[in-house]
């Protein structure tokens, strides 16, 4: 299937209701093939007048119980960073995909992941920060959405679903899980009216006068830390230089380390699979044979190579090969990387 | 007579409104009617920030309090999911007109199943009394010091001439400003969450308001220039879905 059908069916799968959502490329097919596959389910479809309609109609059907979903790309993410805001501090569980484009402004339609600082910093004002997951193929992509709702359930949070044109335009084989489905009634929580209640439920985003917010919010924010981080690790134990990928890019770097090893040079590779939390502990046991870490990624600034700053504090030089709009080469990844162990790159971002 | 707050009403705890408020009158109509349609424990109520979103601590409705402008496609959001349940927006001029415009008219187009209250008090009010897209021409304001023209602020937006065209089940505007237009308004509302029960889509119900506070009058005076002035501007009365009548 192709990627982003896949992905759309996945997310009728995992049971969500409802879907709001404005045309944008690179993820029309989402927008498109849940037009009339939710009807088909019982659920609810409405192409919205804007992003930023659509993610307050995301906020309503998820205040009222149901699974709700929007998508988007770039220039649409941003215009959702007012509803995440407010989904953050209303504690309101829904996911949200983007499939992201390449650049600033409107950019470009193909493939790019340039909205790392974005969905991992961004998210509107406050202290906003969602649990971020970023797929590096269509099974993936249909895996990772059929914990996103149970993730969002579980910390009454909202979760990202990061793809990008590539993997949402490339076709490949899938195995598509069975249907879940859940009760709107099912949480306490929810607006459904208040029939034999003495009190109603409110649904706010005023909980910051809660005398213990801070450490609420702190404490959800740790627990993801702990529990959430996921990330592969591909030849790392005794690697000349670890490669850090993901999404897209990731693949290119699996091909590599592979072709760097034909080549005797001794590439590993950590793919983190979430990327807030980002997964520090894959970088706890980098072996003394490494000499430094590099980001491939498809930004021009190295938007991820901070990240792993923090993850391996500083103790090792962090480069990057950004590619911007180019989806990078698996040679010149090799390439790259044999420079900076040989001592031939000084700049490690720019 | 027993005069009695709705049972789901309680200004006990938590209010903050000015005296002489709007906002105080509009929710007690909307408790009232919820309670007369026997409504109350059936509705979701869906509000916006500020002024508009206090009346969240004074009532026992499930409610949710949106975005600043977006609580009609908050509202869209729960009917969709809920069909069956009455769902009502709430919010004012600033919100309904001008953040929250597109969302408004768009959600017009579709004819939404939803009702949609707006509190018209001419000025964003918890901000400081700054001028809105209703704000009349001349209004001093606390952003258009000389009085709002067209220079500085652009015309005055009419929700009726606005909508009018459109095909959707109820437009009124009410007046808070003497018992007559008060009772005119709960019809109104009234009207308005029955054909939502009847399934014929969106209903707006625009309520001139006094902001004795940032108009800088007494409640009193404020009462008598939304009628002598304000209702002169924009004129009370049913417009779209009027029973009996050709729209």
């Amino acid at each position: 299937m192709k990627g982003n059908e896949a992905l759309a069916e996945a997310v009728i799968r995992s049971g969500c209701r409802f879907y709001g959502g404005y045309p944008i490329t690179p993820q029309n097919e989402i927008l498109e093939y849940i037009s009339w596959r939710m009807p088909e389910v019982g659920g609810a479809f409405v192409q919205a007048e804007s992003e930023l309609a659509a993610i307050n109609m995301v906020l309503g059907a998820a205040s009222a119980g149901a699974r709700a979903l929007t998508s988007s790309s770039g220039p649409g993410y941003s215009l959702f960073q007012e509803g995440i805001s407010y989904l953050v501090a209303g504690d309101i569980p829904a996911v949200i995909i983007d499939v992201a484009r390449f650049g600033s402004g409107i950019g470009e339609i193909s493939q790019g992941q340039c909205d790392y600082k974005l969905v991992t910093r961004g998210n509107g004002h406050g202290d906003s920060h969602l649990l971020v997951l970023a797929p590096c193929s269509v099974q993936e992509s249909v895996d990772l959405m059929m914990q996103a709702f149970p993730l969002a359930e579980k910390y009454r949070h909202p979760v990202i679903l990061l793809s990008d044109a590539a993997i949402g335009q490339m076709v490949e084989p899938v195995n598509l899980p069975e249907p879940q489905t859940v009760d709107i009634n099912r949480d306490a929580w929810t607006v459904k009216g208040c029939k034999g209640q003495d009190e109603s439920k409110k649904i706010t985003n005023v909980f910051y006068y809660m005398d213990d917010y801070n450490s609420y919010l702190r404490d959800k924010y740790q627990k993801m830390q702990e529990e959430e981080q996921r990330w592969e690790s591909i030849m790392t134990e005794d690697a000349q230089l670890i490669l850090v990928a993901y999404g897209i890019s990731a693949r290119v770097c699996k091909e590599a380390v592979r072709m760097a090893r034909e080549k005797g040079v001794r590439l590993g590779l950590i793919r983190p699979i979430s990327i807030f939390p980002y997964p520090g502990k894959a970088f706890k046991n980098i072996p003394d044979s490494c000499k430094a870490l590099m980001t491939v990624e498809m930004s021009i600034t190295g938007q991820m190579a901070e990240d792993v700053r923090l993850a391996v504090n500083c103790r090792y030089p962090v480069y990057t090969y950004g590619t911007g709009i180019k989806v990078p080469g698996s040679s010149d990844v090799v390439r790259y990387a044999s420079d900076i162990i040989e001592g031939k790159i000084d700049k490690e971002v720019f | 007579m027993v005069i009695k707050a709705p049972d789901r009403i309680t200004y006990t705890d938590g209010h903050s409104f000015c005296p002489g408020c709007g906002h105080g009158t509009a929710i007690r109509l909307i408790g009232e009617v919820l309670q007369e349609l026997k409504l109350e424990e059936d509705s979701i109520i869906v509000l916006d920030v500020a002024c508009g979103g206090m009346p969240i601590d004074v009532w026992r409705y499930d409610t949710i309090e949106a975005a600043h402008g977006r609580p009609v496609p908050t509202a869209v959001g729960v009917k969709m999911v809920r069909p069956d349940q009455p769902v009502l927006a709430y919010l004012g001029d600033g919100a309904a007109y001008s953040i929250g415009l597109a969302e408004t008219i768009h959600s017009a187009r579709r004819n939404d199943n939803i009702v949609v209250i707006v509190l018209n008090n001419c000025v964003f009010g918890m901000t400081g009394g700054q001028m809105s897209p209703t704000t009349l021409q001349g209004q001093v304001t606390t952003s258009s010091p000389n009085g709002k023209n067209m220079e500085s602020g652009g015309a005055t937006l009419d929700v009726v001439k606005l909508l009018s065209s459109m095909d959707i089940a109820y437009l009124a505007r009410g007046a808070i400003c003497d018992a007559a237009n008060i009772r005119k308004a709960k019809k109104y509302i009234k009207k308005a969450m029955e054909k939502q029960l009847n399934q014929e889509g969106f209903s707006l119900v625009e309520l001139l308001s006094p902001c004795p506070t940032n108009w800088k009058m007494t409640p009193s005076r404020c009462a008598d220039h939304i009628k002598e002035h304000v209702t002169s501007i924009f004129p009370v009365g049913e417009f779209i879905g009027k029973e009996g009548e050709q729209v």
